[in-house]
């Protein structure tokens, strides 16, 4: 396994250009989260409307993979329900997890389980990494458990 | 240059392919350190102290031995001065307590500075809290040195002691301590410098430096982790209470009171680190072969030589003095567009091992205005292939990244 498994580009777009930077006119819901051994920094807020997460917005700062798995965990949560975002999270947290197995990626179908997130795929390959990318979605649990 | 490049074979794990450079973050260990610690354990381990037996006796002529060559090999003429401890952070919190709590109510300040590593920084600042004395740091230039005429201008008579760095594990800059001091005593003030990374990588003299107390650790100058040294000058280390109780560090002791035993034992509550200063007197004997001058410059010519190199990768930037004047082999990296982790991933494909991170050094790089910066760090085994692994590493970063 070679950087480039690592480092895809579509990790790098995100991470280059990350979507839903900022802040929220009205938050419904906000967390920050921080990686204490590394510095990493992230803060999310959520509008809700309704059981359906109908905004998100990310300030944050740290590595590609951090960055990149925030925001494509913006672009995955974005107008989806309560329960839903909880299904999309257990099955990101299932691939990043070295002995999970509960998922299985289709790899004649390349993102047809997780979308774009499947290109974190590799970080697993790589342990001290993994804190990275769960960085956004620890604090995204966070921010829903204080919506109540 | 100073060719040290023999040593590397003493060194079993710096393989072909291995591109150490954290020392900064702890040190690789000769054999003859890995061998002393095996034989003793094997030969002549007892605890040390009080024991009537042979191997007692013998165990703890060989501890004590481990403090006197220790002394010798920082200057100090009295053996009884150097007090071993966890490490560098147990020694700092052992003056910031020890001291600090016996002398230090409101009124009183003490002054730190900005590039401390949290080890000097977060001891003093429960210090104050608890003795209501006010905490102030001097400031780093935009040169990343420590702002002296700064320093002299804080500093007044209700400063009571001055801590600061002997060489900052973010920057390399290494402080001229002897004019600390001399501003410091000015006022009556004690010096504590942090020597965590001096005394592995220069020639010191305890009793000429000017410091009041010094700490440092065994494990980043080719000794074992779990030891570490306090040196202080005598009358400095009778102004301290023992920082922990326990056995072994009294005179007498009866239900409600204890009288403690001389120093140094009375700052070495319970079963020391045996094994470890054995380890560290070979550890000490080995770079005296080498020559601590020998170190410095071997250091400083392998820091010239990449501050040069780095210079030509594009994006890169340097965050400490760009000249090796007063400065150690040290070296933190921003790269523009390339993550500090990112790049640590990234070396290490290259067998090259930086750190990346904050150094434990949070007020610093907010000083600086970085989140985070990859580190890298010479020690007498690494030579200039290292620095080619480096360079080469940090260019394909750039490529990965489509920069």
């Amino acid at each position: 396994m070679g950087l480039e498994d690592l480092y895809r580009e579509v990790i790098l777009d995100h991470y280059k250009n990350p979507r839903n930077r900022g802040h929220l006119a009205a938050a419904d819901a906000e967390a920050q989260g921080v990686n204490p051994l590394c510095g990493d920094e992230i803060s999310i807020e959520l509008r809700f409307d309704g059981e359906v997460v109908a905004d998100v917005a990310v300030e944050s700062q740290g590595c590609s993979i951090s960055q990149s798995s925030a925001s494509m965990m913006t672009e995955a949560i974005k107008g989806k329900t309560r329960s839903e975002i909880m299904d999309i999270t257990a099955k990101f947290r299932a691939m990043m997890s070295l002995d999970d197995d509960t998922i299985e990626l289709d790899t004649d179908r390349p993102g047809a389980i997780l979308g774009d997130l499947e290109a974190l795929q590799g970080v697993r390959q790589y342990p001290v990494r993994i804190k990275c990318a769960s960085l956004g979605w620890n604090t995204l649990l966070e921010a829903l458990d204080k919506a109540g | 240059m100073t060719d040290l490049s023999h040593l590397k074979a003493d060194f079993p794990i710096l393989e072909d392919g291995v591109h150490f450079l954290d020392s900064g973050a702890s040190s690789q260990k000769p054999l003859v350190v890995v061998e002393a610690m095996s034989r003793f354990a094997q030969t002549s381990y007892a605890n040390v102290h009080r024991g009537a037996y042979r191997l007692s006796v013998a165990a703890t002529d060989a501890y004590e031995a481990a403090r006197e060559r220790v002394a010798r090999f920082i200057g100090s003429s009295d053996s009884r001065q150097v007090i071993f401890t966890r490490g560098t952070t147990t020694a700092l919190n052992s003056v910031a307590f020890g001291w600090g709590m016996e002398h230090l109510s409101e009124g009183d300040r003490i002054i730190s500075t900005e590039m401390e590593h949290h080890s000097n920084l977060v001891p003093w600042q429960m210090v104050a809290k608890r003795t209501g004395a006010r905490l102030d740091h001097i400031p780093v230039t935009d040169d990343f040195r420590l702002d002296l005429d700064a320093f002299s201008r804080m500093i007044d008579s209700d400063v009571r002691i001055v801590s600061i760095t002997g060489m900052s594990n973010v920057l390399g800059t290494m402080p001229p301590i002897r004019e600390f001091a001399e501003i410091a005593h000015g006022v009556g003030a004690r010096l504590v410098v942090d020597a965590a990374q001096l005394v592995p990588h220069s020639p010191v003299d305890v009793e000429a430096s000017g410091a009041d107390f010094m700490a440092f650790s065994g494990h980043k100058m080719l000794g074992p982790t779990g030891i570490g040294v306090l040196w202080g000058r005598m009358d400095a280390l009778e102004e301290m209470e023992p920082f922990e109780g326990g056995g072994e560090m009294i005179a007498d002791v009866t239900l409600h009171d204890a009288t403690w035993a001389p120093i140094p034992t009375r700052f070495e509550a319970g079963t020391p680190p045996i094994i470890q200063a054995i380890g560290l007197h070979a550890a000490v004997d080995y770079l005296d072969s080498v020559g601590m001058d020998k170190v410095l410059d071997h250091d400083r010519a392998l820091t010239e030589i990449a501050l040069h190199r780095l210079g030509d990768v594009p994006g890169l930037s340097v965050q400490g003095p760009t000249t090796i004047e007063n400065r150690g082999g040290v070296i933190s990296m921003v790269m523009d567009g390339v993550h500090a982790h990112d790049l640590s991933t990234i070396l290490d494909q290259q067998g090259v091992s930086v750190r990346a991170g904050h150094h434990c050094a949070k007020p610093l790089m907010r000083r600086m205005g970085v989140a985070a910066t990859a580190r890298a760090s010479f020690y007498l085994y690494n030579d200039e292939s290292d620095i080619d692994a480096l360079v080469t590493g940090l260019r394909q970063a750039r490529d990965l990244f489509g920069l």
